[in-house]
């Protein structure tokens, strides 16, 4: 019906906004690699060194993993950052050094995380509040709550909690494999379970989703429940990082819109219903490359801001540009 | 809903409904104000309030111009940053170096704005992206032109909108420049949206882009048009900001949040097709007016975070729960 619905090519074969990621990762791995060669630090090239570059974007990656459920059925949640301090705050005040209480703190940080979410969602489809206000406002009632009682680091990790950061399995860390093992348990969700298939169809188009007999409602609260206990996630894992829990943490680290850059990056698109979580992975590793190449290339801290803002729009652009929508 | 009532009472009732809700709670805040400080009555006190609200007040009233195309300008608070930052470098201490530098900063406001517009439109790239890339682009180009550490003075002549008054006026006493500066601004651009064509292509491309095409919009025109004016707001913004305070590198920060605030609290609608500037001039005015008050009850930094958020999912919810009852 509509003209300007994007008028996907009926034949089959290459179809470019599937493998655009996978290309920009090639990319932006091929000028990692010349950057390396051309500044003779070929150092930089081993194995040990890619891992080590993986390992620094581990949260991010945790937290858009979380980000891409939200945006496949059109949402969007900028409470991840706050949320990631809160848990982060909560986990390393109720453990307090003593391993005795890592497991109720893990609990409770994952139950933080699910409330929010659950509040989130109630709030955007109970109150039909846009979820960008609906999630603002939250990750303002947060920071708030959050630094009303903490304003240092609070709290300490004890050290049987912090191999979830430093731990190792053989030449992995241990995070790596987490994260890698989340990501294939987040594909397993969207790639075979009904509730993946129910989310692409409610991203895709919400009122058709409805008429087909899908609970909208429930399918929405339910991603933002995942997004949130994603981040509490990450939050553990930036407790047990830096040994103990700050409550600014999570606005430093711009998580809320740095993980909504690498899972647009990653081809998940705003308006939802198509992307995925390999996407999101190949963002985030996109993400981390940049960073490595502007270290070896030894970019100056503040061009580098300025890089890393035109390197996002030009990124998105890369696959955008031919889409035929009107978007704005 | 059941009408009981005389045709009279029902005209009447609807007449009511049709005041924007941002006035009652406007209304509501200063007589809290007043009953707070009497003295708020007095031309110092609402003069001053106004001279607080002003900066927050332009940049609504330009980002309403981009939310009713349907689209979010993120990118105006680090704007505001680069201007004042921008200026003390190139006034340099020197009063007579003022007379070229506005005209400049505005022009650079247009630039940045025509710069988004033409992303959206031309690469594709969604809104919320494009700004989000300029506003990380825009503050690190501030830290890299000022080294991380700006100078602290502008001269007096720069100032001059900010901080002077206009003494010996009829009734008030006295006029701040910025109020004037204000009241010019939102004039024009209430005109402008709601008086003109320009304005009744916004609203079309916002409410549906398909349509406004068929029916011979320049959707691409109107669509740059809307950024430019939302990036002339940020510059204008930030000329009245360096009047009030240092210069320093985190002076616009959070406002481009507080801005779609103050729209949304107007009853603008995000992602198109209605919104009002007056409206979103009351939406500045009050959420200036609950900082005031939060601020008059002694209240800390954490607890107006957590009232702002809830008074901004709060609005949002309450403006559906009208368009539904109303059924627009």
């Amino acid at each position: 019906m509509s003209i300007a619905s994007d008028t996907r090519p009926t034949r089959k074969g290459f179809r470019f906004d599937r493998w655009a990621p996978l290309l920009l990762l090639g990319g932006a791995f091929s000028i990692y690699v010349a950057v390396a060669i051309a500044t003779g630090q070929t150092q930089y090239l081993t194995f040990d060194n890619l891992i080590a570059i993986l390992g620094r974007s581990i949260a991010l990656g945790i937290t858009a993993i979380g980000q891409t459920f939200v945006i496949l059925v059109a949402s969007i949640d900028l409470s991840v950052a706050s949320l990631i301090s809160a848990t982060a705050v909560l986990a390393s005040v109720v453990m307090d050094g003593s391993p005795a209480m890592i497991l109720p703190a893990v609990l409770a940080a994952i139950a933080l995380g699910g409330i929010v979410g659950l509040a989130n969602g109630l709030v955007i489809i109970g109150l039909k509040v846009n979820p960008l206000i609906a999630t603002l406002g939250m990750s303002l009632i947060i920071q708030g709550c959050l630094s009303a009682f903490v304003s240092n680091f609070a709290g300490e990790v004890p050290s049987a909690f912090q191999v979830f950061a430093y731990g190792e399995v053989g030449p992995f860390p241990f995070a790596l494999l987490f994260l890698a093992a989340l990501a294939v348990l987040a594909w397993g969700v969207l790639r075979f379970t009904k509730f993946g298939s129910d989310m692409y169809a409610v991203g895709g188009n919400e009122e058709a989703a409805r008429f087909a007999g899908i609970k909208t409602g429930r399918i929405v609260i339910l991603s933002h429940i995942i997004c949130s206990v994603c981040a509490s996630i990450a939050g553990l894992y930036l407790a047990s990082r830096l040994r103990s829990g700050a409550p600014w943490i999570g606005s430093d680290g711009v998580y809320d819109l740095e993980s909504i850059a690498v899972v647009v990056i990653g081809g998940t698109i705003l308006a939802g219903g198509r992307g995925g979580i390999w996407g999101t992975m190949a963002g985030m590793l996109i993400f981390s490359l940049i960073d490595s190449v502007f270290n070896i290339a030894g970019v100056d801290s503040y061009a580098k801001q300025v890089l890393r803002g035109v390197i996002i729009v030009a990124a998105v652009a890369f696959y955008a540009i031919n889409s035929k929508r009107i978007v704005a | 809903m059941t009408d009981t009532g005389s045709p009279r009472s029902s005209a009447l009732r609807r007449r009511l409904s049709q005041i924007n809700p941002v006035w009652v709670l406007l209304v509501l805040l200063i007589a809290a104000i007043i009953f707070m400080n009497p003295r708020f009555v007095e031309p110092t006190g609402y003069m001053n309030f106004l001279k607080r609200a002003a900066p927050l007040a332009i940049l609504a009233a330009g980002q309403v111009y981009v939310i009713v195309s349907g689209g979010f300008d993120l990118s105006v608070g680090s704007l505001i940053t680069l201007v004042v930052v921008g200026s003390s470098m190139l006034t340099n201490n020197d009063p007579a170096a003022t007379y070229w530098v506005i005209p400049l900063m505005l022009t650079m406001g247009l630039g940045v704005g025509a710069i988004n517009g033409l992303i959206v439109c031309f690469l594709r790239v969604p809104s919320l992206i494009a700004t989000l890339g300029m506003m990380i682009t825009l503050n690190g180009l501030a830290f890299l032109w000022s080294g991380g550490a700006p100078r602290g003075y502008l001269p007096d002549t720069f100032r001059f909108f900010g901080r002077e008054l206009i003494r010996d006026v009829p009734l008030v006493r006295f006029i701040p420049v910025s109020v004037l500066v204000l009241i010019v601004v939102v004039g024009v651009f209430a005109w402008a949206m709601h008086r003109t064509n320009l304005g009744r292509h916004i609203h079309a491309i916002g409410d549906n882009p398909v349509a406004a095409r068929l029916a011979g919009v320049p959707v691409n025109r109107v669509r740059i048009t809307a950024f430019m004016i939302s990036g002339l707001s940020g510059a204008i913004a930030g000329i009245l900001l360096g009047g009030f305070a240092g210069v320093s590198t985190d002076v616009g920060a959070g406002y481009e949040l507080q801005a779609i605030t103050a729209a949304v609290l107007g009853g603008a609608q995000l992602l198109g097709g209605k919104g009002s500037v007056p409206a979103a001039f009351g939406g500045a005015l009050a959420l200036t007016a609950i900082f005031t008050l939060l601020n008059f009850l002694g209240l800390p930094q954490p607890v107006r975070q957590v009232v702002q958020g809830l008074i901004l999912i709060a609005a949002v919810a309450l403006a559906m729960h009208r368009r539904k009852q109303t059924g627009t």
